[in-house]
């Protein structure tokens, strides 16, 4: 059964589409990443996932729920932990967890039960009963997260949870999100961080301009690609009249799988390679032609190779791309209601 | 034992029935309110203070004026009280939509908004409990003071009367901030609006002068002012015994005696929760 299916989902604000036709499945159980750029639509998924987003169209169904016909049925199921942290400061953290508790309609015992065991799992004693105005970013992460957790919720949707914090913090959060795991919850987190999603998620998908280009588990999409990589540049900047020429000659060899140019990186060569001893006989082929090598590695495929293969630009790249083209007083008035 | 940590919420928890869900949440809500307002009580504080300078200076401006200037031969001091204890309510009620704008502006809102509320009116509820609280407790030291300044008292009938006229009006101008809070962009908006509305509805009301004083234009101004509506009832509780079927004001338009004072406060209080609830409907759902 799948805890999350999204179904033909569009959202456009103004001129921006921001979701064209998203599908997606979670899987009941699993830990899910969402992989994609800023901008790519990860925020706007979950927000829809969580109620607080209508999309234009297509379907939300949550845990077998219409998520559009009765969100209030969803609303119980569901944790949420935002990417912008959005605490009271002038409370306490215990005092946000008891209007959160409060929120979620909890009996007064059975909420300060749920409450001392989230600041025993997750360290927070020492700073629970200071105001939330004075909490470090991991501090506010980790409370955030016990807000979320505090109801027991069947799904978790943690929209970059790590992002900007220490590793300390990090790794309390990526141990507590393991430990969920195993116990059933289904946790839905999107994240930039490529190593973050390889090392924790069971199921990813790649997002990308509002769609999901790629789907299935890190083993599955990296043998998708066929093999190691080579990352090859014969000049330190190439044209891409040179590089497709480069591209053609070395397709020839029986060793390579496919070749893909990487525009963004002054049109350097990803070759998918199917031995292990590629270099050898690249480099022969190419002294052959007369032609230069300025750098060349082999390594195995990652996840930023599925990036690269179906986006034809790396994920920091990507990311570059989108940076100054952001407009943050917009999106935070996107996300107010 | 089982894992704190397992996944428990269902479809059916609820032992509760949705009154007492809604109380929970809407006291919940309330609370967080009162908590910022203990550890922060410098608007409270300026919101007792500014209508008690305004009372004390304003009231010796015209404290050597010819006698019998003003209706009834009342002094100028116990004339003001009643526009100083409105003004109040109502500059805290138009302030009302402030924390709810900030909470959009944070995020905050949307931490409610993902929670399964049993209404999402808790939130309007809580900021209407938590507005009218601090105008009567701002109303009540006002009036406590203006009494020590020899300016009257109105007795428990005329206290009644009084706590009635207030809450009435600070439930109509707290739906219009409110509604102004989920519509206007941003605090900087709602703050323009309210500088705006502030002074010039206090000016066009009969807060510091009577009708009788004013030239026609103006007079019609005031006699629409629902401020007036409130004025002239709360004067006439600190004039003398109460009867709501006396006269009031005598405006361009017509004679309006309290009854019609009071129903028309009502009417515009419910009035203005009607009008703003599918901009709240929108906004909330």
């Amino acid at each position: 059964m799948n805890m999350v299916e999204l179904t033909r989902l569009k959202k456009s604000y103004g001129s921006i589409n921001a979701l064209r036709d998203l599908e997606l499945k979670v899987p009941q159980g699993c830990l899910y990443g969402l992989l994609g750029p800023n901008g790519a639509g990860k925020t706007s998924t979950l927000r829809v996932i969580t109620t607080l987003l209508a999309p234009d169209s297509g379907n939300v169904t949550i845990a077998g729920i219409n998520a559009l016909k009765e969100p209030h049925l969803v609303r119980n199921l569901l944790g949420y932990v935002a990417q912008e942290v959005a605490l009271d400061k002038i409370l306490t953290g215990r005092e946000l967890l008891q209007l959160q508790g409060n929120l979620y309609h909890l009996k007064a015992d059975k909420c300060s039960q749920r409450i001392d065991l989230m600041i025993a799992k997750l360290d927070m004693s020492s700073w629970i009963d200071r105001r939330c105005g004075t909490y470090s970013g991991g501090m506010k992460r980790r409370l955030d997260l016990a807000a979320g957790l505090l109801h027991q919720p069947r799904l978790l949707v943690l929209d970059e949870p790590t992002v900007g914090l220490d590793f300390e913090s990090r790794s309390t959060i990526w141990d507590l999100l393991r430990e969920l795991r195993t116990l059933g919850t289904t946790i839905l987190l999107s994240s930039h961080y490529l190593e973050e999603v390889e090392m924790l998620a069971d199921h990813l998908a790649i997002i990308d301009n509002g769609q999901v280009i790629a789907e299935g588990t890190p083993k599955q999409l990296k043998n998708q690609l066929g093999g190691d990589r080579v990352t090859l540049r014969v000049r330190e900047f190439s044209d891409e009249i040179e590089s497709e020429m480069v591209g053609n000659l070395l397709e020839s060899l029986d060793v390579v799988n496919q070749v893909v140019i990487n525009k963004s990186q002054g049109f350097s060569l990803n070759l998918v390679v199917n031995s292990e001893d590629a270099l050898p006989l690249i480099r022969a082929k190419l002294n052959k032609a007369e032609l230069p090598i300025f750098s060349i590695s082999q390594s195995q495929a990652s996840l930023d190779d599925v990036y690269l293969q179906a986006t034809g630009r790396t994920l920091m790249d990507a990311e570059l791309a989108v940076v100054g083209k952001r407009d943050p007083k917009l999106e935070s008035k996107q996300a107010m209601r | 034992m089982t894992n704190p940590l397992e996944a428990k919420t269902s479809l059916a928890p609820i032992d509760k029935s949705d009154r007492a869900f809604l109380l929970q949440e809407t006291s919940a809500l309330t609370k967080r309110l009162f908590i910022q307002l203990v550890r922060r009580p410098s608007t409270l504080i300026a919101g007792v203070l500014q209508p008690l300078i305004w009372l004390v200076l304003f009231g010796a401006l015209f404290s050597n004026a010819p006698e019998g200037m003003l209706p009834g031969g009342m002094s100028y001091g116990r004339f003001l009280g009643a526009g100083v204890i409105v003004f109040t309510a109502f500059s805290g009620a138009l302030n009302a939509g402030l924390p709810v704008m900030f909470d959009r502006e944070f995020g905050f809102l949307n931490r409610l908004l993902v929670a399964p509320l049993q209404s999402r009116s808790s939130i309007v509820f809580a900021s209407v409990i938590y507005i009218s609280s601090i105008s009567l407790v701002q109303s009540l030291a006002i009036m406590v003071t203006a009494s020590l300044l020899g300016y009257g008292w109105p007795g428990i009938s005329g206290l009644v009367l009084v706590l009635v006229t207030l809450l009435l009006l600070v439930f109509a101008v707290t739906a219009i901030s409110l509604g102004l809070a989920f519509v206007l962009p941003g605090h900087i908006e709602l703050i323009a609006v309210i500088f705006v509305a502030n002074l010039p509805l206090l000016f066009a009301s009969t807060a510091l002068a009577p009708l009788s004083f004013m030239p026609t234009w103006m007079g019609w101004l005031a006699g629409l002012n629902p401020l007036t509506f409130a004025i002239e009832p709360i004067r006439a509780a600190y004039s003398g015994p109460l009867d709501l079927s006396v006269v009031l004001f005598h405006a361009p338009y017509g004679d309006v005696n309290g009854y019609e004072c009071l129903s028309l406060l009502m009417v515009l209080a419910l009035g203005l929760f009607v009008f703003i609830r599918p901009i709240l409907n929108r906004k909330l759902s």
